[in-house]
């Protein structure tokens, strides 16, 4: 990887991190590169979930030490409305279901946020359908996902494709991608993916959060982290898939 | 999250806190057969009307004050009350004679009493009534084409007596409860409506009630009758300005739908709630029952409770016609240190009778909030069915949420379903509108307005759309 500084995105500073009183992550360096795509593997426990969160501001986390540098800005002490206004995108492992609100009105809502945040003009209710329906079509999504409330008695496909027509729509600079093929067909797996390699443009980072190999095969890593006991203790080109298929994490040495 | 932030979240200003300066006519406080020959004079009542007032009070003054609500408060002083006031200038004709100062007050309300201006381009009635007395009725002419009558009660007493003979009490008896006695005893203005047999009523109406002169209660009477055939949609609005001491409210509201007629009833409470610490606030105290009198009738209530210190109250519906239906939609919030115990009566006469209660209760800050329902289905209700729902909504650890729901059936082959829920607004549905780039504050009204969404639809638009912002008012504020 890398050391020049012009060529990191986000930096994650030897950062320690708790929930509850149990330290998760203890002193995590990562450092993500404009246009590329981190796949962060490890064994149940080592923390994945954890840096996700403490990257978006979770209020579960409270982080003891390190810092977080995004765009050359520590952010460790901004809201998670601020770090999303800014361009840090979650796809949540576990999308919450909110009742009665409208998945299309919570989209324009926040849309429009972002892009007043931006200084740009935000879109009526007919610009913001119509720009809706594109990606809902590409997504292979029902239209009747412009009416129903938000994640409220959708599928796991249907909640993990919302996802990715929320993070399409509001056009992130970083997105972490929380198992997002946990749980998903073939079908919503392609189409899933689909969404997110059209995201790539040479600029945008990516830090795919994953427990098995599988998702590695539609959205190809330039670099894999593997995380074990709250610290990425190798990193790697792609090859290194392959060798943990066959080994197991157990086998990486520190 | 920390608490203060949430408590701010919460902790809306009560904008309509405001007094109108005009002189009023005040009864010195204290109730007895003197002030009530006074109001019934004030009102150039029938002497029938005076002897009815007397027996209630009489009636009332062996009666207890009820406890057994989810409520806590000082006992009430009904000595200290002044149970009629009235602006000086009360009583006009024409809109040219009302004080352009309580005009000016229905201006900052949002209620615009000229005819001409129409709320969101809809033609709505108005009724308005502050203290005692009903100041302005609007648009009366053209409700009179269709033989519509939409008048002041106290109008309707000196009118149309045979009307008012035959249905007031007719529903709510006079002893009925405790503050349904007191306020027979002293009513002194609220709104009469009779709506002909086939006819669909053109507009909107509405009354809007304000609470202004010091130390007064508010005593309002409200009949509406909707004739075979008719139908009728009727809104109220209310507000009160701030005060440190309590305010009694205590209103009556009578509804006869005869056969296939529909009466749709809407609230929007905001009587002032009192402070965080309990100080002040509206004791609101009220009975409101509809009786779907003929076959094939429908009653529907719908409310917006955000005010009050305390709330008492329970829109109830008797379905005595065979095939009739009743309804209640229910959004109330307790915030601040407010306490509502309310809920609705379904009882089930006719056959094949049905009732729908959707409850939505929010609590906030100290705010308890008790839903209390009653289903009840008689020996002759074949085929009755009621569905139930009360959900309840807590933000923040301080606040409180009770339910109870009680169900009596004679009938085995009725059908009753309930559910409920309570939930708090979890950090996980916050969260997850704050990583998608929504602030705290729009974050928890869009999952307070999505809980309320079932209710909200149900008032007609215009009203929704003042409920949304009054919900908004009372439970956002000032995060920042």
């Amino acid at each position: 990887m890398s050391n020049n500084k012009n060529e990191k995105v986000l930096e994650i500073k030897d950062v320690h991190a708790k929930i509850g009183n149990k330290e998760i992550l203890k002193g995590l360096s990562l450092d993500l590169e404009p246009g590329k795509v981190h796949a962060i593997m490890g064994p149940n426990g080592a923390g994945k979930s954890t840096l996700s969160k403490t990257i978006v501001g979770h209020y579960d986390v409270e982080m003891s030490g390190g810092d977080i540098i995004y765009k050359g800005k520590s952010i460790k002490d901004w809201e998670p409305e601020e770090r999303a206004l800014e361009g840090i995108f979650l796809s949540f492992q576990h999308p919450v279901e909110i009742p009665g609100v409208n998945n299309a009105y919570f989209l324009r809502t926040a849309v429009n946020a972002k892009r007043k945040h931006e200084g740009k003009e935000e879109l009526n209710a007919a610009e913001f359908l119509r720009e809706m329906k594109k990606y809902l079509e590409l997504l292979g999504m029902k239209s009747d996902m412009i009416s129903r409330s938000l994640n409220e008695g959708f599928s796991g496909g249907e909640k993990k494709r919302n996802e990715i027509l929320q993070m399409m729509m509001l056009e992130p600079d970083v997105i972490i991608l929380d198992e997002i093929d946990s749980g998903l067909d073939i079908d919503a797996l392609r189409a899933v993916s689909e969404g997110i390699n059209r995201m790539k443009d040479g600029k945008r980072s990516f830090l795919v959060i994953t427990h098995y190999s599988r998702i590695l095969d539609y959205i190809e890593p330039d670099y894999i982290h593997v995380l074990k006991d709250g610290k990425v203790i190798k990193t790697a080109g792609p090859e290194l898939v392959a060798q943990l298929e066959e080994h197991g994490y157990d086998a990486i040495e520190e | 999250m920390a608490q203060e932030e949430i408590d701010k979240a919460v902790s809306g200003e009560y904008t309509l806190g405001f007094e109108i300066d005009v002189e009023t006519d005040v009864v010195p406080p204290g109730l007895n057969d003197d002030v009530i020959r006074f109001i019934s004079k004030k009102k150039e009542e029938p002497e029938w009307m005076t002897e009815l007032r007397l027996k209630a009070y009489h009636k009332w003054l062996k009666m207890e004050e009820p406890h057994w609500a989810h409520l806590h408060y000082d006992p009430i002083d009904y000595n200290s009350i002044s149970y009629y006031a009235a602006p000086k200038t009360g009583g006009p004709e024409s809109l040219d004679e009302v004080d352009p100062k309580i005009l000016a007050a229905y201006e900052k309300l949002g209620i615009s009493l000229e005819e001409q201006k129409q709320l969101a381009g809809v033609k709505v009635a108005v009724d308005a009534v502050v203290d005692s007395v009903s100041v302005k009725t609007t648009y009366q002419e053209e409700l009179q084409k269709h033989g519509v009558i939409f008048c002041s009660i106290s109008e309707a007493i000196r009118d149309y007596p045979e009307l008012i003979q035959k249905y007031m009490f007719s529903v709510v008896p006079m002893t009925d409860n405790f503050f349904a006695a007191l306020n027979s005893a002293v009513f002194t203005d609220g709104t009469f409506v009779y709506i002909p047999k086939g006819v669909r009523c053109p507009m909107e109406l509405s009354t809007y009630f304000r609470i202004n002169a010091l130390n007064t209660g508010q005593f309002e009477r409200t009949l509406i009758v909707a004739d075979e055939g008719s139908y009728v949609s009727y809104n109220e609005g209310c507000s009160a300005p701030m005060r440190d001491e309590n305010q009694l409210h205590a209103a009556v509201v009578e509804l006869v739908a005869m056969k296939d007629a529909e009466i749709k009833y809407s609230t929007i409470q905001n009587w002032y709630p009192g402070d965080e610490n309990g100080k002040g606030g509206i004791y609101n105290f009220v009975t409101k029952r509809g009786l779907c009198k003929g076959d094939n009738s429908k009653i529907s209530w719908t409310q917006v409770e955000t005010g009050s210190a305390i709330t008492w109250k329970y829109p109830s519906c008797i379905l005595k016609g065979d095939n009739s239906v009743g309804e209640f939609y229910s959004v109330a919030v307790t915030t601040l240190a407010q306490q509502a115990d309310t809920g609705t009566k379904m009882i089930h006469l006719g056959k094949n009778t049905s009732s729908t209660i959707i409850s939505k209760g929010i609590s906030a800050m100290k705010g308890q909030n008790t839903y209390r329902g009653l289903v009840k289905v008689g020996a002759n209700a074949d085929g009755a069915r009621n569905y139930s729902e009360c959900d309840s909504l807590l933000i923040g650890d301080q606040c409180g949420a009770h339910t109870f729901p009680y169900l009596e059936s004679k009938d085995t082959k009725g059908q009753i379903e309930h559910e409920a829920t309570t939930s708090k607004i979890s950090d996980e549905q916050l969260f997850y509108l704050r990583q998608r780039c929504i602030n705290e504050e729009d974050a928890v009204s869009m999952i307070v307005h999505g809980f309320c969404k079932e209710v909200f639809s149900q008032l007609p638009m215009e009203y929704a759309v003042e409920a949304k912002a009054l919900l908004e008012l009372t439970l956002e504020g000032s995060v920042g």
